[in-house]
């Protein structure tokens, strides 16, 4: 009898005995997305760290999410109380600290600004204007997610539904940014939904662009790139850092970390020393905190939280952000278009949704299909980069009109 | 329905502040064009 009463317990001690139906869909779904991202190739480099963070956060008992635990301690001589810490919680609550206090996304900014090429978009500064029509998405989905207060059982307050909202930047790390500070309890789903849709534009974007476009339109080739000079590319970062932090504090620490990152990347030209710091910023430091940021914000897909009308209406809400976003870069490329006289290929508008360099290659290829010797690419990396910044900036937006 | 046209607001607004932000950064990519004109290196 002791020998069951013993084997009864050790299954006690077993997450199996403690796992619940939500947490086995969630294992589920982790299994779905690693799936994607290994098999399919959707965005490995993150839904793999975040299937697999989902992964862990649903396994019972493990504890990985755990909060330290504190007992107040009283000095019987002084009486002054000290807290004493009698656990130190989980891994991943450590780790989520990176999130949390809104570090690791800038981080990621600062690899992204240390691999892009500004050139583009400084032979081209009309392409930064399709950066910033393309987060019209953003806006409309802010206003839908608030419309579906009238549905019942649905809600979101202002917070959450810019947080919903920003999908539509796609933009991965500032929709992570945002939500941490404005609706820390929806980061799981808006995740899973940003990286979702980043990894489908190439499925997404092409009906959109080619119905609201012409045959001729999508035919445009656009002259040639002017070229840079050395001094701009430097001069381009320091000055962006300036503007944006007096203009829109809030955005700061994001644009500020993309442009010290090109800022090393145009500089170690320059010194070579400086080339360290650059790799450093676009590889080794960029795969670690990519590690850290998928896994912690994969292990916020909580079952009970993840399982809900909510989750649904903010993937529902995230396709409409995109498809928005680049429906309106591409009709302000077609405005673009007809005031420059037919110098402006509409399909590159599509590119300001950022998805840095998937959209611009989306860009490109529809833009082949229609007019096989057509060369769209580095013509799209303008309004591709300008989405980064717009995106940015669009946070900085609804970081001051939410009052946080 | 105040919430609604709160909403509203918010993105009149923010549509408007994005284009402020990124006019002035036209601007400053357009002078800097100027000021720093390239010569024959290519980008």
């Amino acid at each position: 009898m002791s020998l069951v009463n013993a084997l009864y317990d050790f299954f006690l001690t077993m997450g199996f005995s403690a796992i619940t139906w939500q947490e086995i869909v969630m294992l589920l779904i982790s299994f779905v997305l690693i799936y994607l991202a290994l098999v399919k190739g959707f965005e490995p480099l993150l839904l793999l760290p975040i299937a697999f963070g989902m992964l862990l956060a649903n396994l019972p008992l493990a504890g990985l999410n755990a909060e330290p635990i504190y007992e107040i301690v009283t000095n019987p001589i002084t009486g002054e109380h000290t807290h004493k810490m009698v656990d130190s919680g989980g891994l991943l609550y450590w780790l989520y600290r990176g999130v949390k206090l809104g570090i690791y996304p800038p981080l990621i900014f600062l690899g992204v600004g240390a691999m892009t090429d500004f050139g583009p978009l400084i032979a081209n500064p009309r392409s930064i204007l399709l950066g910033a029509a393309a987060q019209f998405g953003i806006f409309t989905t802010f206003i839908g997610a608030l419309a579906l207060n009238f549905v019942p059982g649905l809600g979101f307050t202002i917070p959450e539904a810019a947080s919903i909202g920003i999908i539509g930047g796609a933009d991965g790390p500032t929709a992570i940014y945002i939500t941490a500070k404005l609706a820390p309890h929806l980061l799981g789903p808006i995740a899973v939904a940003a990286y979702s849709y980043m990894a489908l534009v190439p499925l997404i974007q092409p009906p959109i662009m080619k119905a609201l476009t012409t045959k001729e339109e999508r035919e445009i080739v656009m002259e040639q790139l002017r070229p840079v000079s050395k001094l701009e590319r430097i001069v381009f970062p320091v000055l962006v850092t300036v503007v944006v932090s007096l203009v829109l504090p809030a955005a700061a620490s994001l644009v500020g970390m993309l442009m010290l990152g090109n800022l090393l990347r145009e500089a170690a030209t320059m010194q070579s020393t400086l080339n360290r710091l650059m790799k450093t910023a676009e590889g080794e430091l960029m795969n670690i905190v990519v590690i850290f940021l998928g896994t912690t914000v994969g292990a916020t897909a909580n079952g009970e939280l993840f399982l809900s009308p909510s989750t649904l209406a903010i993937i529902f809400l995230g396709l409409a952000a995109f498809s928005v976003g680049t429906a309106t870069g591409v009709v302000f490329g077609k405005v673009m278009s007809k005031m420059t006289g037919g110098k402006v290929n509409p399909l590159i508008g599509s590119a300001g949704v950022s998805a840095v360099p998937m959209a611009a290659r989306v860009s490109q290829r529809v833009g082949q299909e229609a007019n096989p010797s057509n060369f769209l690419l580095m013509h799209a990396m303008g309004p591709n980069v300008a989405g980064v910044i717009g995106s940015a900036v669009a946070a900085g937006v609804l970081l001051s009109m939410c009052n946080i | 329905m105040d919430v609604f046209f709160e909403s509203i607001k918010v993105m009149g607004l923010g549509m408007l502040g994005i284009f402020i932000v990124i006019s002035v950064f036209y601007a400053m990519i357009v002078l800097l064009g100027k000021v720093f004109p390239a010569k024959g290196n290519n980008l």
